[in-house]
């Protein structure tokens, strides 16, 4: 009788748990769109910033966020997914290998302002890249390098040693394996890291701070050497440094909408991939 | 017969770390014969078949000593190219593993690796490989499902299509039907007799009954021991060793 | 090979030495009939010692397909029965040997014509009981079977008549004492061999039908 009680009283501890998480995001997701909405238009997500900020669109800024995102996942793609490689199939098992993998980990707990820091002491000053697309990117990327590396060796790992040992035995190189065999299997668990790494790479707003962002730019960027608006950093410069906190308010919002829906939608396109992979082999 | 020797083996001693695996094992298989290796868990029979094909180099800190002599050398000479090796060698593991890839692209897998690029070769040989397996006519509509849909005997199957696909002049099966209910197990047993027309056959085997069946030659392995080699006729009516007839009347293993 | 192969191949070795066995029947009773010394030599000194080496292939066969296959069912029933098969048939060929040998001797003396009709008789349907032994052997006819069992009587029938008659002439002249001991002999292993062509028929039974008719003749 006790016992019966006691789980009672554990699942409705873990269901007001659950609600509690659920109604957090949920009032952030509604906070963000009752007080964003009512800015957003087709003029809003196309045109540029008129008037000091007030009136216009935040068109360039999305730009910006998008093209840093993507330059940072195809940085630290590629790359991350090398060491994964290496790091799962071809380094013999041992002690150095496990330093390797507690040096990545401690990479992830970097704070990311540090990051910021580091991008600007050697992208922007020491290679000259100035405060860019390309000094963010790279930032950015470094930034989420550990979780593609975590996230690609996950998935390797979890490709049977039988696939391989079956490859080996027809006649396969060690690289052939991994390039036939391997990487399409745990494409599905790669692609989670790099959905993960979108929703890191599009938020965050220390990395750019010194290395790539600005509060205005006259239309879009013409190079990967100019300097770019961005959604994050838009909002923070218009809540602390808007000269017209009324209407900029609203537009700060209507910035985290649309920052919010961007991840969403680039999310969502990296599971339909994940899915699609999965679904035809699974069974 | 006579048939002549395809793989000798000469004073095999096989290290795991320190613990010696096999010892001074030497043993010849006879071209387009099913020699079978039979014993009780842990003697060394699948060490001893791994060997052949040198997958046991996938494992770190083992240690051959001997010679394995395979088309006029010995396959554990610095200037073996292992992968040729393993083409000439193929194998049939215990755990049907087709790739989670198409049918199709299972059993043309292996034509790939080997650089074949020609279209109309590769499934030519498919084709060809599927009706050596005994598997076409069940999957000649289905080539481009999944591997993974298909049941566990026509995996296995499939891993033979597989494995027939590069041309092989010698199949090893670790355990090919262990996992398997008894029809299919049938079916496998009916394509190994079949097989052996064209190829030269060893097969690992806990099942003594099955090794019965199916081989011409039969080893019986012993904690890493060779205990007795010869004909399966003689060593299941007349076996030389007491050992050997102990182990075939259930006494121990 | 599978078992079904080597089962088979069991029973076509066992219809091989059927065969020789029969052969030899025949040649023996041309030799008794024409004279024919050679081909009584040929009885003795070659087709026995074929018989023999017959008999030592099938043992060591089904053994081997015993130890390789394990049948059960009516397998296991072919395969016994196949080894049993084998010694009557190599006990008959020793019969007819017996049946060369005295034949060597009876035709150097003079014939006894009257009493040889009914030798004759027997030799033509044990001959008959064999041939239909083996095939109810290879088509599993049960039925035929049965039918070979019943013609042994007819045969056990004339014996015991051949027999009356001889015994009664040998009282009366002693002259004709080994001619008809000689004919004897071997109305006797004709006697045999019709016995074990019995025996193979009762086999031929269990084989196909899993029953028992031995020893219980007379209830059929």
């Amino acid at each position: 009788m006790k016992n019966k009680l006691t789980q009672h009283l554990g699942f409705l501890l873990l269901w007001v748990a659950i609600i509690l998480a659920l109604f957090f995001l949920g009032t952030i997701i509604y906070f963000v769109f009752v007080k964003g909405i009512s800015i957003i238009s087709w003029e809003f997500l196309t045109e540029v910033p008129r008037r000091g900020m007030t009136e216009g669109g935040i068109a360039p800024a999305i730009a910006g966020t998008l093209y840093l995102t993507m330059g940072a996942i195809l940085f630290s793609l590629p790359l991350g997914l090398a060491c994964a490689i290496y790091l799962c199939e071809y380094s013999p098992a041992g002690y150095v290998v496990n330093v390797i993998r507690m040096s990545i980990n401690n990479l992830a707990g970097v704070p990311s302002v540090v990051f910021g820091l580091f991008g600007l002491a050697v992208f922007v000053k020491f290679f000259g890249f100035g405060v860019s697309i390309l000094s963010g990117s790279l930032t950015l990327g470094i930034m989420v390098l550990p979780q593609i590396i975590s996230a690609s060796q996950e998935a390797l790992i979890a490709v049977p040693q039988s696939y391989r040992e079956a490859s080996l035995a027809l006649g396969a190189t060690h690289w052939q394996t991994i390039k036939k065999m391997v990487l399409p299997s745990a494409l599905p668990g790669i692609l989670t890291g790099v959905i993960l790494s979108i929703g890191r790479a599009a938020g965050e707003t220390a990395p750019i701070l010194f290395t790539a962002a600005t509060f205005y730019t006259r239309g879009y960027p013409d190079s990967i050497f100019s300097e770019v608006m961005a959604l994050p950093y838009h909002i923070y410069a218009l809540m602390t440094e808007g000269t017209h906190p009324e209407k900029q308010t609203a537009i700060a919002y209507g910035c985290a909408l649309i920052l919010m829906l961007l991840v969403l939608l680039m999310s969502a396109l990296a599971i339909f991939l994940r899915q699609r992979q999965r679904s035809f082999y699974a069974k | 017969m006579p048939n002549s020797i395809e793989i000798k083996a000469e004073n095999i001693n096989f290290y795991y770390g320190t613990k010696q695996a096999l010892k001074n094992i030497n043993l010849e298989i006879y071209e387009n014969q099913v020699t079978a290796l039979i014993g009780p868990s842990g003697c060394g029979k699948s060490t001893f078949i791994r060997l052949l094909n040198r997958m046991n180099d996938l494992i770190p800190h083992t240690r051959v000593e001997g010679k394995i002599y395979f088309e006029g050398q010995n396959i554990f000479e610095e200037n073996v190219d292992v992968v040729s090796l393993r083409r000439r060698v193929g194998m049939v593991f215990q755990k049907p593993n087709p790739f989670p890839k198409t049918i199709f692209e299972n059993v043309s897998y292996g034509l790939e690796v080997k650089g074949i690029r020609d279209k109309q070769t590769i499934e030519e040989k498919v084709i060809s490989s599927l009706n050596q397996a005994a598997l076409w006519k069940e999957v000649k509509d289905r080539l481009h499902d999944s591997a993974l849909g298909l049941s566990g005997g026509q995996q296995q199957r499939l891993c033979i299509a597989r494995c027939l696909a590069v041309e092989p002049h010698v199949i090893l099966f670790d355990e090919p039907c262990a996992s398997l209910d008894p029809i299919s197990t049938r079916s496998i047993e009916e394509l190994i007799l079949d097989l052996k027309k064209y190829y030269t056959i060893v097969i690992v085997t806990h099942n003594m009954q099955q090794a019965a069946r199916i081989s011409d030659f039969t080893a019986f392995l012993y904690l890493g021991e060779l205990i007795e080699f010869g004909l399966t006729e003689k060593i299941f009516t007349v076996p030389k060793q007491k050992m050997t007839e102990e182990y075939l009347t259930g006494k121990f293993g | 090979m599978l078992e079904e192969e080597k089962v088979a191949l069991l029973k076509r070795e066992l219809i091989e030495f059927a065969t020789l066995v029969e052969a030899m029947i025949e040649k023996s009773i041309k030799g008794l009939v024409n004279k024919g010394r050679d081909v009584l030599i040929e009885v003795i000194e070659k087709d026995e010692p074929k018989s023999n080496n017959f008999e030592i292939k099938l043992d060591e066969l089904c053994t081997v397909v015993i130890a390789q296959y394990q049948p059960k069912g009516k397998g296991l029933r072919t395969v016994l029965m196949v080894l049993k098969i084998n010694n009557d048939l190599e006990r008959m060929a020793d019969h007819v040997a017996n049946i060369a040998e005295t034949a060597l001797t009876l035709i150097e003396m003079p014939p006894m014509t009257e009493y040889m009709k009914d030798v004759l008789k027997m030799a033509e349907i044990t001959r008959g009981m064999l041939k239909d032994s083996i095939d109810s052997f290879v088509r599993e006819d049960s039925a035929l079977a049965q039918d070979v069992c019943k013609r042994d009587d007819v045969v056990d029938e004339l014996r015991k008549v051949n027999r009356r008659e001889i015994i009664g002439s040998m009282c009366a002249a002693c002259s004709i004492m080994e001619v008809g001991l000689d004919i004897l002999r071997i109305a006797r292993n004709l006697e045999r061999i019709a016995d074990l062509s019995t025996n193979i028929c009762e086999d031929v039974i269990f084989m196909v039908e899993g029953k028992v008719i031995k020893h219980k003749m007379d209830k059929m």
